[in-house]
This record gives C-alpha cells, structure tokens and sequence, in this order.
C-alpha cells in the first residue's frame, strides 16, 4: 500500500487481488475445552481481551496460553505483568505444574514485572509510554516470542491519571503488536455494565473472553463465555470450567458429538445366564448400561460381576463409588463369592469413592475426564448415579450424564451405571429421562410371593441385538449372582424364591402323581391281559375235554358198530349156513344201480 | 505541600549536597527534547553547580527500560540524594517537577532570599 509499482498503480493488498480471503488463522491454546469452542484457538496476531473480576482465573489461563505455546506449539512467549513480583508468579504457577524458572531459563519464557507505583510517579507535562513498548520488545526479542500476555492493564489506569495519554497509547500499543504478528492477551477487570471497566473493548476489538466466578447453590462455579470472535464461529454458551492441579480445564457440550465409531465386538457381564439373554454373547463393548432397581436388589453386585469379568480378561476397570468405601465394597462383594482384591491389588482395578455432594457437577465430570485419560480403563462402573440428582436439576444431570456418555463412547469405554429408584409406582416410567441415554437397561425389581419378596432381572432393553424378554429371578449365592426361570402361578402370578420352591414342589409332587398313575393302568393292562388269556385257555381246556370226550365216543359208536356188522354176519353165518347168500335187496339195488 | 508520605529527610536546598538526575529518553523526539531544556533551566536555576544530568536513550539501551523500570517517556529519576524519586512527562509543568523533585523548600527559600545571594 506504500510502494508504488512501474505502472503508477498502488500495489494491492493480496486479499483484493482476486485470491480467496484466507481463513482467520488461529493459535491453538493447548486448554482442554477452550480449542474446541474456538474452533481452533485465539485469533492470530491479534490481542484477546480477558475479562474477569477479581480471582476469576484471568493470569492462569493467560499463562496457561504461554506456557502451552512455549511448551507445545514451539511459540515462545512474553508475560509482562503489572501486579506480581516474578518470584510469586513462579511459586503460584509451581502448584498448577508449570515450572515458570525452568522455561524462562531455558529461553523459551520471558517474565518481565513493570512496577507502577502511583505514589512513586510525579507527572509533569505531556508523556508517551514508549518505555514500555521498548520493554516488550526488548523481551520479545530475548527470546523470539510469538505470544505475549499483559497482565493486566487495569494497572496502567490506576497507576496513570492520564487517561487520554493512555487510550492513545494503547491504540498504539495494540498496532505495534499487530505490526509484529505477535497473538496478545490483554487482562482486563470486569467493569459494572459493559465487559471491562475501562472499556478497553473498544481498542482489543478482535476477540473478548469473560471469565465469571459464581457461587450458586453454594457451589463455587466458573465460567466462561467468548463475549466476541470477530471473523469467527464460536461457541457462544456459557462453559464451566475449573482449575486444579492440571490448570484449566474446560469441557464445552460442543465439543463432544455424536460422531463415535459403534464397534462389533460384545463383552461379558460376568454372569453366564445374563449373557445368554443376549445371544449369549453379553453388552457390545463402548455401550453404556443402565442396572436401576430400588434399594437392595443387588445392582452393586452386577457391577461387581462386570468389573471380575473385566479384569479377568486383563482389561482395566474403574469403579466410581458415591455411596460405599472401597473396603465396604469389596468385602460386601466376597460374601456373594466375589473377590476384587487381586484386581486392585494388580492395580487392574482402581476405586474412586467420595460422596457426590463434595463438588459439583462440572467437577465430578472433569475428574472423571481426567481419570479416564490417565488411567484408560477399558470400563466404568458409576455406582450409583442417582447421587448425581441432589447436585442440580434434571435437565443439567441429565446434559452432564449425555456429556459424560458421549465421552466414554469415544474413548470406547464400556459404562455401567447403577441406578436407585425409589420403589412404589412404575419404577419404568421415573427412569424416562436417564434411559434414553443408555444402550441396556436392567430392571431389577423385587416381588412379593407368598411370604417372601425376592428379586427378579429383566432385561427391557438392549438396543442392536436380540435378547430375551423372559424375567428372571435374581438369586446372590455365595458363589455369585445366579439367574434362575421364574414360574407362573395358576393366577398368572410370578412365583419366585420360596414361592418357587413351593411350585417346583407341587409340581413334582404332580409329575409324581402321574408317573404313579401311568404305571397303575399299566398294571391294570397287564393283568386284564392276563385275565383274558387265562380265559382263553380255559375256554381251550374245555374244548379239548369236549374234543377228547367227542372222540371216544366216537371212537366207541364204531367200535358198536363193527361189533354190530360182525354180530350180523355171524347171525348170518349161523342162519344162513345152509341157504344161498341172499344179497340184501336193498344194498344191491343200491349198489347195482348207480 | 505534597499529600505523599515521605522520609523525613533533610531539606532539599541544603548546601553541598550532590543531586544526580538521570533523563530516560527514546531517541530525539520533541517530549525529548523539551525534558531535557526544561530540566536544564531548573536545574540551573536551582542547583547551579552542584548538579548532574546523565541523558539514558534507550533506543541505544533498552535493558535499562527494564532493569531501571521506566515505562513512560520521558521520565526524569533522581537518584542523588535518595530517596530515589520519579517524574514522568516532559516536565513542562515546572510546579509538578519541583513537588516530585522535592525541591519546594529550595524554591521558597530563594523566594524569601531573592534579595540576598545565591
């Protein structure tokens, strides 16, 4: 725009000459949360203006940009600070973990405290703050920063009366950092109305954070917010965040989507049965399962099952305890025939127990992000989640829990989640809210039959697989939790525990009755047949007398009859001795005639 | 007079006492140059020959921005006789440099001695 080329004409600045403007080039912060929500980070080359009230974590987050670009990014930095002495900053920073004497000695941070004491300065006459851009220059250069924070200009108005002197000099200030490239961050003090209280807004125009410090419900809450990102998309919510011994963290419901991969591959629960009811091959890992049931009815011990299956396979298994101890847990789980203390023991298994009310939300969630980074477990157990209502109400567990899934899918951590409800009416409907969030749902109820309540599993969901709908009774053996077929009384009633004894004794007793009753009429059977067969041979007997009897009489009547032909012809004999043979008239005609 | 608190000290325009005054300058800029002529007239005037001016550019030396903690110029520091006092602008309000000089007892003295001899 200065030089004018052969042919008189002003050179153009490249974004006017026909190339694409090029996308607003970003520095990354290296804060877990802050990326995302910028897209990418603080506008390069330009200044950022953090607001924030007293204690707001404006200095660390600031810092926190340095040190990660030193450290991370390779873009050494300057922090010029109006209000600590070095050796505070450092013994402050020591106890985040950033080891500001190690960096600074190492070239790669520059730490310069410009003292503005108003009682010290006389003005007299027209001044500029030419000292201080020679400062910043000079430490720029020291050490090739690209970053520089100014912590916090409110010092200059309080230490300055001049106030046009100062709002020029910023103006300039702010150019003479844009002239090097160099991306800024400007501390400022949360003004009454609009965002800082000297309306430094007005010169830092490019992008403006909010820090705010709350206590709400007597819970300490910060939060964030980018007030404006000129020339780029950005989250514009309110974001908790939290500072502890890692620095700043911050976990914007932005940055976790539904974008995670659904893997294939199915993990035990640890009971046998329970793995048959879907399709014998149990949860798919990175789901998350829900185990609700009312008090006692042995959801701590399916967790318990899940997390032995776990670490027998060699996994790593985190259990997130609100309402037990660890020791309680483990020695509760050893009367059911369970033992987790190998696991922990070989460090497989790590409990995290601590009541839900000892931090809020946010807290509870960042913990858990960063428990999980560090130690990588392959699964969760949150026993139980209902100590998360009392922490806020539905709507923001409910945001929290879809924030703390949508995490554990990602990193394919497999969750299992025990849920207290209180008993009464539908324990199904109260669950509406949760159970939408989860893959598998196990209903653990208890019911009354006969004279005893007993427990019973039904698995009423388990989404992208087929599983069984039958109800199960829920017996804990001291060889673990056994499943066990239900039986339907004659009403139509569940029958289970003694109730089910009683049945599966009737029921024998009946199977009994016909066993008896079969082998009864076979009896009959056999000794009809008997019967019938020994008429048979009575009946035989007496044809073979009448047969016998028959044929000696027979027998005999010929013998009477040979007797009575020979008689005859010894009459004849005796008659006719002299007389011709007479043949009997009657025989000869019969025999001469035929 | 002066609403700071400060040492108790000897008054300013005693005889024999050595003032060194040090200008912070960032090269000939007009503020510069006015500092410095206006400096040179008080000085003259009131501490004639027993006073020195030490000019710091420090486009030439800028670690002495740091290490001497100057953040507006010009800034006049006088570092004899302490206590180290500090004075920001071209020090074209004479009455401001003569408060942040601590040199009023001086300017009063000579008023009331005008007549008598420096």
């Amino acid at each position: 725009m200065k030089a004018i080329s052969k042919t008189n004409k002003p050179r153009r600045p490249a974004a006017l000459a026909g190339a694409p403007t090029p996308a607003l080039s970003k520095a990354l912060t290296g804060i877990m949360g802050l990326d995302e929500i910028t897209g990418g980070g603080l506008p390069r080359g330009r200044p950022t203006l953090l607001c924030g009230m007293a204690g707001s974590g404006k200095t660390l987050l600031a810092m926190e940009f340095l040190v990660r670009g030193a450290t991370s990014f390779g873009e050494p930095g300057v922090f010029m600070t109006f209000e600590e002495t070095t050796g505070d900053l450092a013994t402050n920073f020591a106890s985040l973990g950033h080891d500001l004497n190690a960096l600074v000695a190492a070239g790669k941070l520059a730490i310069d405290f410009v003292r503005i004491e108003r009682a010290e300065i006389e003005e007299a006459g027209d001044y500029d703050l030419e000292g201080l851009l020679i400062r910043l220059g000079l430490a720029i250069e020291a050490v090739g920063a690209r970053r520089v924070v100014l912590d916090t200009l409110e010092a200059l108005f309080s230490g300055l009366s001049n106030t046009a002197v100062l709002r020029a000099e910023l103006r300039r200030l702010f150019r003479w950092l844009k002239d090097r490239g160099i991306t800024a961050v400007i501390t400022a003090e949360r003004g009454e109305n609009g965002l800082s209280r000297h309306g430094l807004e007005e010169y830092v125009a490019d992008c403006v954070i909010l820090l705010d410090h709350r206590i709400e419900g007597q819970m300490a809450t910060r939060r964030l917010r980018i007030a404006k990102y000129r020339g780029s998309t950005h989250g514009t919510s309110e974001y908790p965040f939290l500072i502890d011994e890692g620095g700043i963290s911050l976990l914007p419901v932005t940055s976790i989507g539904l974008n995670h991969q659904a893997g294939m591959e199915r993990i035990s629960s640890g009971i046998p049965r329970l793995d048959a009811m879907m399709g014998g091959k149990g949860f798919y890992r990175g789901s998350s399962v829900l185990v609700s049931g009312t008090a006692g009815t042995g959801k701590t011990s399916v967790a318990a099952h899940f997390v032995d299956a776990a670490t027998r396979r060699g996994e790593r298994a985190l259990w997130l305890a609100f309402e037990e101890s660890a020791s309680q847990i483990v020695r509760n789980m050893r009367s059911i025939g369970i033992d987790l203390v190998p696991a922990v023991s070989a460090g497989t298994l790590r409990f995290q127990a601590r009541r839900a009310s000892a931090s809020g939300l946010e807290m509870h969630l960042l913990a858990l992000h960063r428990q999980v980074l560090e130690f990588e477990p392959a699964v969760v157990v949150v026993d139980p989640l209902s100590s998360f209502a009392p922490l806020g109400d539905g709507a923001e567990v409910k945001t929290m829990l879809m924030r703390l899934i949508d995490f554990l899918k990602m990193q394919q951590v497999t969750a299992l989640f025990t849920n207290l409800v209180s008993g009464g009416t539908d324990d199904e409907a109260t669950q509406i809210g949760v159970s939408s969030l989860m893959d598998s749902w196990l209903l653990l109820r208890e019911i009354q039959s006969g004279a005893d309540r007993n427990r019973v599993m039904h698995l009423l969901k388990s989404r992208g697989m087929a599983h069984s709908n039958q109800v199960r009774e829920f017996v804990l053996t001291d060889r673990g939790a056994q499943l066990v077929d239900v039986y339907t009384g004659p009403s139509g009633a569940l029958l289970a525990g003694s109730g089910r004894v009683a049945q599966e004794a009737l029921e024998k007793a009946k199977a009994l009755q016909l066993v008896q009753s079969a082998q009864r009429r076979e009896r009959d059977l056999e000794r009809n047949r008997m019967a019938l067969e020994a008429q048979i041979a009575a009946l035989r007997a007496g044809f073979e007398a009448e047969r016998a009897e028959l044929q000696t009489a027979i027998a005999e009547d010929r013998q009477h009859i040979q007797a009575l032909l020979a008689n005859q012809a010894a009459v004849a004999r005796a008659r006719g001795a002299e007389a011709k043979p007479a043949a009997p008239p009657a025989a000869r005609r019969h025999g001469g005639r035929a | 007079m002066t609403a700071r608190p400060k040492a108790a000290r000897q008054p300013s325009g005693t005889a024999g006492e050595r003032w060194i005054l040090r200008l912070y300058v960032a090269g000939q800029t007009p503020k510069s140059v006015a500092a410095f002529s206006n400096l040179k007239r008080i000085c003259e005037e009131l501490l004639a020959g027993r006073y020195e001016i030490e000019v710091i550019d420090l486009v030439e030396t800028p670690v002495l921005a740091r290490d001497d903690q100057i953040l507006a110029i010009p800034t006049l520091v006088r570092k004899l006789p302490e206590p180290v006092c500090k004075i920001i602008g071209d020090l074209s309000n004479s009455e401001r440099v003569l408060v942040g000089l601590d040199l009023i007892d001086a300017t009063a003295r000579r008023g009331e001695g005008s007549k008598g001899s420096r």
